[in-house]
């Protein structure tokens, strides 16, 4: 058994794929937060700014639109190249984990951001209505009523952004970024280790797997409709 | 005391102003349950919008307790929407929050009580609206009733003085509809709250309402005491909403008339009047026979009322007539 494997897996590294396995989830633990740092209040504004909503001002959510429709248009992999000169002047190096979270949080705070309008437009104007007539300011209709209202929502969208960018930074492999893309570009297609590759796309799909699972289940739980 | 004078309010569609609401004065007294009645669109659901400010009216001044409120500051207003509860047809309970965090919710959005005070008065309201058992459970769980009591409770908790129902029945089974409107009675009853209500059911106005303003196309067409309004329609508008109500098709009630020989009255018995027995001793004293077309013995709020459709044939129909006034009741020569 241990000889086949061994024929089998003869390039598998372990240790790499281990340290690869580490960097991807570090690449994608960070670039989530960041996105979910920035894309939430970028999309309570798009809702709050949007035509016939609590906040109406149709020149400003013109503006986050088109910006976040740039964003969300251009494709992945050009867009970790235009990044490159961002990325430099933020951290010092395009390359590695760090190199990589600049334009992953680019792609997918944009993305999340849309997400969190969609899940707030689905909240019955009605909740809001009866929040606005109990005296609540803005601030409270957000805190109290919309985003409790939009959890489930919300925890949904966090999920499909973190799948969304395990093959984001996957394909940063291609430009220097670093974890199992790196690995498969760099071993599986390069060098035609056709073991690393298989090994590392196992590896991939198991992460989103688990991704999935986890966000249904936190989905299930907060919802009370 | 909320005091509209001349009020208006008209949408901007497509850079053309729409009016929901013609110019409308009128008068809700405090203590009082006033009933809005209208076909959807008739701008009921704006008129009662604009007491709390939700909608905001395009002219006119809205006075309440001798307050301009179309003047206040945002603070002001959301001081002053404490003091209005409302409640609504589809009820909109936050589905997140249990049954006492959602009657819990306009205390804590007022930052002015304390989490003790809070837990009290949650108590004590969901004992008044009887539901002290599924303080726990979410609205999910809750039967269309039990919510919109849910909904009452949550109105009442910053003790206003004012209820907003916006056709808070209207996604009601009859019974359930029975129970809640028996509760806003008792409220209204006991707190002396003012309660403004909107429906498209006249039955509604009849069972709880002091007063009833009928609306149609943005306008109120007919305003006053209930029993009035309804035992003596004027208006068509209101005369489609009364009969709606009492189940009579007119054409049936034309044919039927057709077929009836002599005079042709209605009359209308209220309070004592009704439970007296007053035909037989008209007929026996003016000797006119009569025959009974159509008849109905119901309550406006807490007065007994009767209403008869009767053909005279014979007799001393001039006699007759004056007997029943001089009983007081209500003569109408329908023909």
């Amino acid at each position: 058994m241990e000889t086949l494997m061994d024929g089998l897996l003869s390039n598998v590294d372990w240790l790499e794929i281990g340290w690869a396995s580490w960097d991807t989830l570090v690449m994608v633990g960070l670039s989530l937060l960041f996105s979910v740092l920035i894309g939430l209040p970028l999309g309570i504004l798009l809702f709050l700014t949007a035509k016939r909503q609590l906040l109406e001002q149709p020149l400003v959510y013109g503006i986050v639109s088109f910006i976040v429709n740039v964003l969300r248009s251009v494709p992945f992999i050009i867009l970790l190249i235009v990044m490159i000169p961002v990325t430099v002047m933020l951290i010092g190096t395009s390359l590695g984990v760090a190199g990589a979270i600049p334009p992953l949080v680019a792609g997918g705070a944009p993305f999340f951001a849309r997400l969190v309008e969609t899940s707030l437009r689905e909240v019955d104007r009605g909740i809001i209505e009866a929040t606005q007539a109990m005296g609540a300011g803005i601030r409270q209709i957000i805190t109290g009523a919309l985003l409790p209202e939009a959890l489930p929502g919300i925890i949904a969208a966090i999920t499909v952004t973190a799948i969304t960018l395990v093959s984001y930074a996957a394909m940063s492999g291609v430009v220097g970024g670093g974890g199992l893309g790196d690995l498969a570009i760099r071993f599986g297609y390069q060098r035609f280790q056709t073991d690393v590759m298989v090994i590392t796309v196992a590896l991939l799909v198991v992460f989103v797997q688990l991704l999935q699972m986890v966000g249904d289940r936190l989905v299930l739980y907060f919802s009370r409709r | 005391m909320i005091e509209f004078d001349q009020v208006q309010k008209s949408y901007q569609v497509d850079k053309r102003a729409i009016p929901a609401l013609h110019a409308t004065s009128m008068t809700i007294n405090s203590g009082e349950v006033f009933g809005i009645v209208g076909h959807s669109g008739a701008g009921k659901s704006t008129l009662v919008r604009l007491i709390n400010l939700l909608e905001r009216p395009t002219g006119g001044r809205i006075i309440i307790d001798n307050e301009n409120i179309t003047d206040y500051t945002s603070t002001q207003l959301r001081d002053f929407r404490r003091k209005v509860g409302m409640i609504f047809q589809h009820f909109n309970l936050l589905s997140s929050k249990t049954v006492a965090d959602n009657i819990a919710f306009p205390m804590k959005l007022a930052g002015i009580y304390s989490r003790a005070d809070i837990r009290e008065r949650v108590s004590e309201l969901l004992a008044r609206v009887g539901l002290s058992e599924h303080a726990d459970k979410y609205p999910s769980q809750l039967s269309g009733g039990q919510k919109q009591r849910v909904g009452i409770a949550r109105a009442l908790a910053c003790r206003p003085t004012i209820l907003l129902c916006d056709e808070a029945t209207s996604a009601l089974d009859p019974q359930t509809t029975q129970s809640v409107l028996r509760l806003l009675a008792d409220l209204n009853r006991e707190l002396g709250l003012t309660i403004v209500l909107i429906t498209h059911e006249m039955d509604v106005v009849r069972r709880v309402c002091d007063r009833v303003a009928v609306m149609d196309a943005g306008r109120v067409v007919e305003m006053g005491a209930v029993s009035d309004v309804f035992l003596h329609p004027q208006h068509p508008t209101t005369r489609d909403f009364v009969f709606e109500s009492e189940n009579i098709d007119r054409e049936e009630m034309q044919q039927d008339m057709q077929h009836a020989q002599g005079r042709i009255l209605r009359l209308t018995f209220r309070g004592e009047a009704t439970f007296k027995p007053l035909l037989g001793k008209v007929a026996r004293e003016s000797g006119v026979d009569f025959s009974i077309l159509s008849g109905r013995i119901d309550h406006i709020k807490d007065t007994p009322y009767g209403q008869l459709t009767l053909s005279l044939i014979g007799g001393d129909l001039a006699l007759a007539m004056t007997a029943f006034q001089a009983a007081d009741v209500d003569v109408e020569v329908v023909r």
